[in-house]
């Protein structure tokens, strides 16, 4: 196959790396790398919300004699309840992160090469104002796409709906839960959303679909879901891997790959047989009850065994577990959900699951979040585009409620229905975060402005023409957190200290392109306390009260059924839809039916991967004190298997994958912990960008090995567990 | 006469890691050390296994063989609450107490001293749990006084099966892993 050399893939200015350089020595304290010219004495705490992931936790900052000291949860918040996960108690070593971006660059040769100049933030922004202007007089507005990942980007957001283009994509749709969601919305009619409303902590039986709490860290679900462990609930786990979770499980369930949703139809299939479903809560609430009962009866545990290997005596035992506790029995929807290909479908089933359950909408089920009504800051109405959005057209992908991003990635590659000539890329590694890294180089190279937004010079970001770099969350102010939760609250995210270089603000770099654009009406205001304040005073409340508490919370409202929540669905039928007439009428199945994955070659391994619960995406694997607690990934092998192989715990192995695509080496993990038909190792790891210098090169890429996906047909998801590897011994560094 | 011990639950803790990241930022380790670490204690043959999880640190214990085998008198018991900890001035860095520990809980310091886990005894004297305890999103760890009856700790060692490590070193370890 045709690959760009991978050493070509990151490289950014050699003025930055000298001076980066010269702070970088082994065994330091990790605060003393941050030099400061402050002569701030004494402690002082700032209040303000987490940025290491999405899940935005209230916390409190430390700083001591000037110089930022520690993180801990702010015990306001109720998302943390005081307590920060791993990676939000080492968000400080974000700022001491010595390879950080530090002044905007503009890349003066062709794309990947490694010529770039340090410019002012004013030349900066006059070239990409002056591009998109191109673009825009070429192609129309429409035609500048941006690429976004959590709250930081809403002002670049509003920039570009400003411009007038619609085609702004995140990750979190297509590469993560958004099977999950449209699965729920054709059962319920409403999303899972995020943070999921799951009520874990009142789960009696709580049942975990390749969810691994513990190890993928959300804060909350992992504090709730101590809960439940502590409280005795009945967990069960199916995974192929034995995750920390299984560990906590009553029953654990080693399922081939690929085959949950043969499972899930075979629990249905009890669970109705055997009348074992709310029977109430079903005549009250759903459509179709009939027509879906005689749909699974084919499904039985005996014909789930040769598919899952699950023994038909343990899918009943774990069908009439759940039954035992319903209503508080809760099958966890999951977050990253794009495995197989068939994962809307599996996301419906584990809602038509829940549904027999009568656990959506009730305590020890799913709750119905709600949120505080802070009004938006009133600017004037975007332009409305031309052309439609680019990623879905003709509505191929029918069920995609939001904006497909490999849907984009593709128009940029075939200039259809219409070119897209420029990219924004804000703190999202796109080279690891889209499936098959070919198709988004092929891509990149068709563009005439690529700009990336990031805290570190990131893969994505050697392959910009301009790097702008952001101060990070603990020295900027960012949108509200309005958040929709178990109870309304608004939480304020404001600088703990200064940034140490020409490093800006996402709502300041927003707003000054804006205004370079001829677009400064839509920024009616000075900064972003300005902006933040009279949101807030709008709303009524306090601001002083807000930046000293960082968290403000509403009055409880009920969020149950049984507490006056209405048992409102808005599908067609107004019901939870057991058999889904829309589907039918698009073509797909109104009742999900089962299709036996594809294999791999004979000898290779199914590619699973993960998280780590220091480690979020490949953003944090620079970070000094998140480093120092996981430092690479490992490739797990069942112990049986590596045995035979001859392979050992710490062995160098590479992979490679059934496109020949060989992984940078990496440890082997002999462990009972995992079937004999697939490895795992945890995303994030494998970095070849350069300037990343504690991350280069520590572990192997799944996202490298990822080069071939299955699509979701009903909403574009690209599936990533379809992927499969050989073994090699190795002694060799790769890449 | 205080007796500090921390007890552990293990059908909580999940092995994130959060209490070696807190100990990290509250007490300034240097980059490459750290003074807890996690055990991943599996059993079994897949997939019929059983997995402990336990955050682990200096014993603190009763009988501790570090401050027994110190030539300079730099390791010793703290004289609130039976803590045992490290005066650094006073280390050579001879290691003969990373030698003697039982738990390989030790190490030195890039600036030369042996350096470990000191139950956060400058947080403990203001009041406060250790800085791994009070970060805990799981709430797996607690910290208190065993000679108090109606601590924390006390109560949970009176009502759940637990244990020590490495019991047979005869070391007295002071902390207790809930099972």
């Amino acid at each position: 196959m045709t690959t760009l050399s991978r050493r070509k893939f990151l490289k950014i200015s050699g003025a930055t790396v000298a001076a980066a350089s010269a702070v970088a020595a082994a065994g330091r304290s990790v605060s003393s790398a941050i030099a400061t010219t402050n002569v701030e004495r004494g402690d002082r705490t700032v209040a303000t919300y987490c940025d290491i992931c999405f899940w935005k936790c209230g916390a409190i900052a430390h700083v001591r004699d000037g110089k930022l000291w520690k993180v801990e949860g702010n015990p306001l918040d109720p998302l943390s309840n005081g307590r920060l996960c791993p990676r939000g108690t080492g968000g400080v070593g974000a700022a001491f992160d010595t390879d950080r971006l530090r002044a905007p660059l503009i890349r003066r040769r062709d794309r990947g090469e490694d010529e770039w100049v340090e410019v002012t933030w004013d030349e900066a922004m006059t070239y990409i104002a002056e591009r998109m202007q191109k673009i825009k007089s070429s192609y129309g507005p429409e035609s500048v796409a941006l690429f976004s990942h959590g709250i930081g980007g809403n002002f670049f957001k509003h920039t570009i709906k400003a411009f007038g283009s619609p085609n702004i994509s995140a990750p979190s749709f297509a590469q993560c839960r958004g099977p999950r969601d449209v699965g729920f919305r054709l059962t319920f009619g409403e999303d899972v959303s995020s943070p999921e409303r799951t009520d874990i902590r009142n789960a009696q039986c709580l049942v975990l679909i390749g969810s691994h709490l513990g190890e993928n860290m959300h804060n909350t679900q992992v504090q709730e879901f101590a809960d439940a462990v502590g409280n005795g609930a009945s967990i069960i786990v199916v995974d192929p891997r034995y995750s920390i979770a299984a560990s906590k499980a009553k029953y654990y369930l080693p399922i081939k790959p690929g085959t949950d949703l043969a499972l899930i139809l075979a629990w249905m299939n009890v669970i109705v047989a055997e009348k074992l479903y709310d029977a109430e809560y079903v005549a009250m609430y759903g459509f179709g009850f009939e027509p879906f009962a005689a749909s699974i009866a084919p499904y039985t545990p005996e014909w789930a065994y040769p598919e899952t290997g699950i023994e038909p005596a343990l899918i009943r035992a774990t069908a009439r577990e759940m039954a035992r506790y319903r209503p508080a029995t809760l099958i966890h929807p999951g977050r990253h959900a794009t495995w197989y290909g068939d994962d809307a479908q599996r996301s419906r089933a584990i809602a038509l699951l829940n549904a027999l359950m009568g656990s959506w909408g009730r305590k020890g089920g799913f709750y119905a979040p709600v949120s505080m009504d802070v009004p938006a800051y009133p600017t004037p109405p975007y332009p409305t585009p031309s052309k439609l959005k680019v990623d879905n057209p003709d509505h191929k992908y029918p069920f995609a409620h939001e904006t497909i991003t490999t849907g984009i990635r593709e128009a940029t590659i075939t200039g259809k229905p219409y070119p897209i000539k420029g990219w924004f890329v804000y703190a999202t590694n796109l080279l690891h975060a889209l499936p098959n890294e070919q198709e988004t180089i092929r891509a990149m190279q068709n563009l005439d402005l690529l700009v990336v937004i990031d805290v570190i010079p990131s893969e994505i970001a050697g392959w910009a023409d301009v790097v702008l770099p952001e101060s990070i969350y603990l020295e900027r102010h960012d949108e509200l957190n309005v958040e929709w939760f178990r109870e309304p609250f608004v939480a304020l995210r404001q600088p703990v200290v200064e940034s140490p270089n020409d490093q800006k603000p996402n709502w300041w770099m927003a707003k000054t392109l804006a205004e370079k654009l001829g677009l400064g009406a839509y920024y009616p205001w000075k900064n972003a306390e300005e902006y933040l304040s009279t949101r807030i005073t709008n709303a009524g409340m306090s601001w002083e009260q807000l930046k000293k508490d960082g968290i403000i919370r509403g009055e409880k409202r009920p969020i149950f059924f049984d507490e006056g929540v209405p048992a409102e669905f808005p599908t067609p039928t107004g019901k939870i839809e057991f058999f889904s007439v829309q589907l039918q009428k698009a073509g797909f199945d109104p009742v999900p039916m089962y299709k036996r994955p594809e294999g791999g070659p004979p000898g290779s391994f199914r590619l699973l991967y993960g998280r780590s619960p220091v480690h979020s995406f490949s953003r944090t694997q620079n970070n000094p004190v998140l480093m120092d607690m996981v430092d690479e990934n490992m490739v797990w092998v069942n112990a049986d298997v590596a045995d035979r192989n001859g392979w050992k715990t710490g062995d160098w192995v590479v992979l490679r994958n059934q496109d020949g695509v060989v992984s940078n080496r990496i440890k082997v993990l002999a462990t009972e912990r995992i079937r004999p038909d697939c490895v795992y190792m945890v995303h994030g790891f494998g970095h070849t960008a350069k300037h990343l210098r504690r991350a280069l090169g520590r572990g192997a890429s799944d996202s490298q090995l990822i080069t071939r996906y299955a699509v979701d047909p009903l909403m574009g998801g690209t599936a990533m567990n379809v992927n499969f590897v050989t073994i090699e011994a190795t002694e060799v560094a790769h890449g | 006469m205080a007796r500090l011990a921390m007890v552990i639950d293990t059908v909580r803790c999940v092995g994130c890691m959060d209490c070696i990241v807190a100990c990290k930022t509250e007490n300034q380790t240097p980059e490459g050390f750290n003074r807890d670490w996690i055990a991943y204690d599996t059993q079994g043959k897949f997939p019929t296994l059983h997995q402990e999880i336990r955050s682990e640190r200096c014993n603190q214990c009763s009988e501790p063989p570090c401050v027994d085998c110190c030539p300079t008198g730099a390791s010793h018991v703290h004289e609130y609450g039976g803590v045992v900890l490290v005066e650094k001035t006073m280390c050579i860095g001879c290691k003969a107490c990373i030698a003697s520990c039982p738990y390989d809980a030790r190490y030195v310091h890039p600036e030369g001293y042996v350096d470990k886990c000191t139950f956060c005894i400058h947080r403990v004297e203001k009041g406060m749990d250790p800085a791994c305890v009070s970060v805990c999103p799981t709430h797996c760890m607690h910290f208190g006084d065993l000679e108090d009856p109606l601590s924390n700790v006390s109560k949970l060692l009176a009502s759940r099966k637990h244990h020590t490590l490495i019991p047979q070193a005869g070391t007295e370890p002071h902390v207790y892993y809930l099972t």
